[in-house]
């Protein structure tokens, strides 16, 4: 067995875990609930494992490094984060109707990284700039974040489903979603601790910067992406802090931000000709 | 005119302008993504025309982020915090230090939290039992005597009100920091060849000199490969530095992400440059004596006082950059042939003559690609983060919670009525969650009846 196994099985229990949340939901089909929790535990561990054995992996192939340094092994760890998440969610909430908006990123993620041309799956030997803790940090607390910000977003997505159609079908399968208002503080609180890791993972990779070349903040494309995300999720708390913004509002600010985390994740190493070093095509 | 009502003070104050600001900022950084940054004028001409380049260039686009539009928008936000800051804040303030003994009843009443007990107890003994189950729950409570009664009152995490000033603060403290650094500070980088010395390097962008009050020296330099054979694992330099004000020298060895720093200023590994030189180190096995020479290729130099002379023939070069990974040498120390013969970069051979033994050491000398950067404000910034931090976890996740026991003697009918009531400024489902077990706890003291 080895780390690409065990995370192409990976992605098949994460599509497994997202249809069944989505059959709960869509064919109200309860019982279902508990099996699709123990597969996306399951999913979770063999992520877990896949990520481990792709460390021991690198050591093996006498590189040695924390598997968060390309676009391929951040896609993998981005999908470990957003299912961790999740079943925080769906442990404090016990509602597993979140998991039908939530579960399709963990696989969308792994599936992209498994599937996909674009970047390499090879465990390649670092750069010496990318040799630093401060990298892994500021890796991990970035995804969580982002993590956070993908589940809020499918959190915007149904409200929006609900809220288009309150009231008029009782007994639609929308009326299985939570209570609006209950979707909107669940959004919010999650947008809360996103935007901390968020802040976390931008000043984590200042640090990074200013001990790899002398400069904490050097405006380059992805730097300012991270920053333009930042600055979208703090209006949106002051919007909703002090102006009383909610609902559809923030549903749409959810989602807009992530569009804005996904332009800084993918859209700057492939779209915008990008100075980073880290990431890039070839990973 | 008082503050509160000026038309100007009102606006800098708003946060509807601090949305604005954000979304504007946020919006304009997009471009300076798109449009790359701080490349010489002719870049711009032929990526966009003479005539949109020089539009560009008068709203200084190519170098945004430090254009006066740019940094205008900053100021208009630190203005905005500030004065939004100093406007609410002695509220803020008041709400933590306030004495809520003082609080009045009939607010009490109002509490978003509230459950009414009986009993026939007397009211110092009521305060007593009210104040023992308080504590059992966690809650430290103070007691006060009122005309009719008595009013206990607890409350957790008062100061956490300030949380989000903090963060409002340390957003500051970052602008300060970055301000000290591009005013006190500077970014250079220098070249030192091994064996040399400097004791100025040039500031990057402008070339301009800037010394550096005492010497570094590049004592060795050393590039090391992955077995893959392409991928440098690491760059290394071994650093002396000079300070003769200071009467002091020392060796430092650098790699990437791990700099120097002296003085304020700091040295970081940042590139190298092959040379077109090798260090030839020559031993002779036989009389043991060594000397070390430096080199060019194609050039033939001898061992002065020794018939010796040798040369670098060839060099296979490796990379794009210049390094070297194989040299042809000729060798001659006057008896029979000369010796030609191949051997690698960073490498000892040994030359076998009719007469002596002769042990050789190649390297190539590279130059040590300096960054070197003074930034007095980087421990401002980095306070400034760290108070962010912990700043945003205190605004998100504490809560100033607070609870009131109000006894009032009721005198038709001479029982007392107990409010225990409460509120909390964020996290309300908790807090009633906290509040129900209060009331249990409440509800099972036998002196206490529900009303
Ligand atoms: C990007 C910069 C900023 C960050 C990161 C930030 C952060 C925060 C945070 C985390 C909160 C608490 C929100 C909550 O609990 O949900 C907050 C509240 C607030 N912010 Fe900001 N803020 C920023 C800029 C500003 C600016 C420029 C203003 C100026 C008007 C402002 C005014 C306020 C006000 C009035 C509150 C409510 C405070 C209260 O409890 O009275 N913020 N801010």
């Amino acid at each position: 067995m080895n780390s690409s196994q065990l995370l192409g099985i990976t992605t098949l229990a994460y599509l497994l875990s997202a249809m069944l949340y989505i059959a709960i939901f869509v064919f109200q089909a309860r019982k279902l609930g508990l099996a699709a929790t123990l597969v996306t535990i399951g999913a979770f561990l063999v992520n877990t494992a896949g990520i481990g054995l792709r460390w021991q992996e690198s050591y093996q192939a006498g590189i040695g490094y924390a598997p968060l340094s390309n676009m391929y092994e951040s896609l993998v760890f981005f999908a470990w984060a957003i299912a961790i998440f999740y079943l925080g969610l769906e442990w404090k909430y016990k509602n597993r109707i979140l998991g039908a908006f939530s579960m399709p990123f963990a696989f969308l993620s792994i599936a992209y990284a498994s599937l996909s041309s674009q970047f390499t799956k090879e465990i390649k030997p670092l750069i010496p700039a990318l040799q630093s803790n401060w990298l892994i940090a500021h890796v991990i607390t970035c995804f969580v974040g982002y993590a956070a910000f993908a589940v809020a977003s499918g959190l915007g997505i149904m409200y929006l489903l609900k809220d288009k159609k309150t009231g008029k079908e009782p007994g639609s399968i929308l009326s299985s979603l939570p209570e609006l208002k209950e979707i909107d503080d669940i959004i919010h609180k999650t947008l809360v601790f996103g935007f901390l890791w968020l802040s976390a993972g931008i000043i984590t990779g200042a640090v990074w910067a200013n001990s790899a070349w002398g400069t904490y903040w050097s405006w380059d494309p992805k730097e300012t992406w991270s920053l333009i995300t930042w600055f979208v999720y703090a209006a949106t708390l002051h919007a909703r802090f002090t102006r009383g913004w909610a609902g559809r509002r923030i549903a749409w600010l959810a989602i807009i931000g992530f569009v804005s985390v996904i332009f800084t994740y993918y859209g700057v190493n492939f779209l915008l000709a990008g100075l980073h070093s880290y990431g890039g095509s070839g990973g | 005119m008082k503050k509160t009502e000026n038309a100007a003070w009102r606006f800098f104050a708003s946060v509807k302008l601090a949305l604005v600001t954000l979304l504007v900022l946020a919006s304009t950084s997009i471009i300076g993504t798109i449009i790359p940054q701080n490349k010489p004028p002719e870049f711009y001409i032929e990526a966009f025309g003479p005539r949109l380049a020089m539009f560009l260039q008068i709203i200084d686009v190519p170098n945004m982020y430090n254009s006066w539009w740019f940094i205008s928008l900053l100021l208009l936000f630190s203005n905005n915090l500030i004065i939004c800051t100093i406007d609410r804040l002695p509220n803020v303030w008041q709400m933590v230090v306030m004495n809520n003994l003082d609080t009045d009843p009939e607010r009490l009443e109002k509490m978003p939290h509230r459950q009414v007990f009986q009993s026939r107890g007397d009211t110092a003994a009521l305060a007593e039992v009210a104040a023992g189950l308080l504590t059992k729950n966690g809650w430290q409570s103070q007691t006060e005597n009122k005309p009719a009664g008595a009013l206990l009152f607890s409350q957790k995490n008062a100061w956490s009100r300030l949380g989000v000033y903090a963060v409002h603060l340390s957003i500051l403290l970052i602008f300060a920091g970055a301000i000290i650094g591009s005013l006190f500070g500077f970014k250079a980088n220098v070249m030192i060849p091994e064996g040399s010395a400097t004791d100025s390097v040039y500031e990057t962008g402008t070339g301009k000199i800037l010394p550096l009050g005492f010497i570094v020296q590049c004592n060795d330099f050393q590039v090391s490969y992955y077995t893959d054979g392409g991928t440098p694992k690491e760059f290394r330099s071994d650093l002396t530095i000079k300070d003769d004000a200071a009467r002091k020298t020392f060796n430092r060895r650098i790699i990437v992400n791990d700099p120097l720093d002296y003085k304020g200023i700091t040295f970081y590994q940042s590139s190298y440059q092959p040379l077109q030189g090798f260090s030839i180190s020559i031993t002779n096995k036989t009389s043991n004596a060594t000397q070390v020479f430096s080199i060019p290729v194609g050039k033939k130099i001898g061992w002065d006082g020794t018939p010796i002379e040798f040369g670098i023939a060839n060099q296979r070069v490796r990379s794009r950059m210049g390094d070297v990974d194989l040299l042809q040498i000729w060798f001659s120390d006057g008896e029979g042939e000369p010796s030609l013969f191949v051997m690698n970069n960073d490498s000892t051979t040994s030359i076998t003559r009719p007469s002596a033994t002769y042990e050789l050491k190649a390297s190539q000398i590279y130059a040590t690609g300096l960054q070197v950067a003074k930034d007095p404000g980087v421990w401002v910034v980095y306070a400034g983060c760290t108070l962010m931090l912990i700043g945003l976890y205190v605004a998100f996740f504490l809560s100033h919670r607070r609870i009131w026991v109000n006894i009032v003697r009721e005198e038709e009918t001479d029982r007392c009525r107990i409010l225990l009531c409460g509120v909390s400024n964020k996290n309300k489902i908790a807090f009633e969650k906290e509040f129900t077990a209060l009331v249990e706890c409440f509800t099972n003291e036998s002196t206490l009846q529900n009303a």
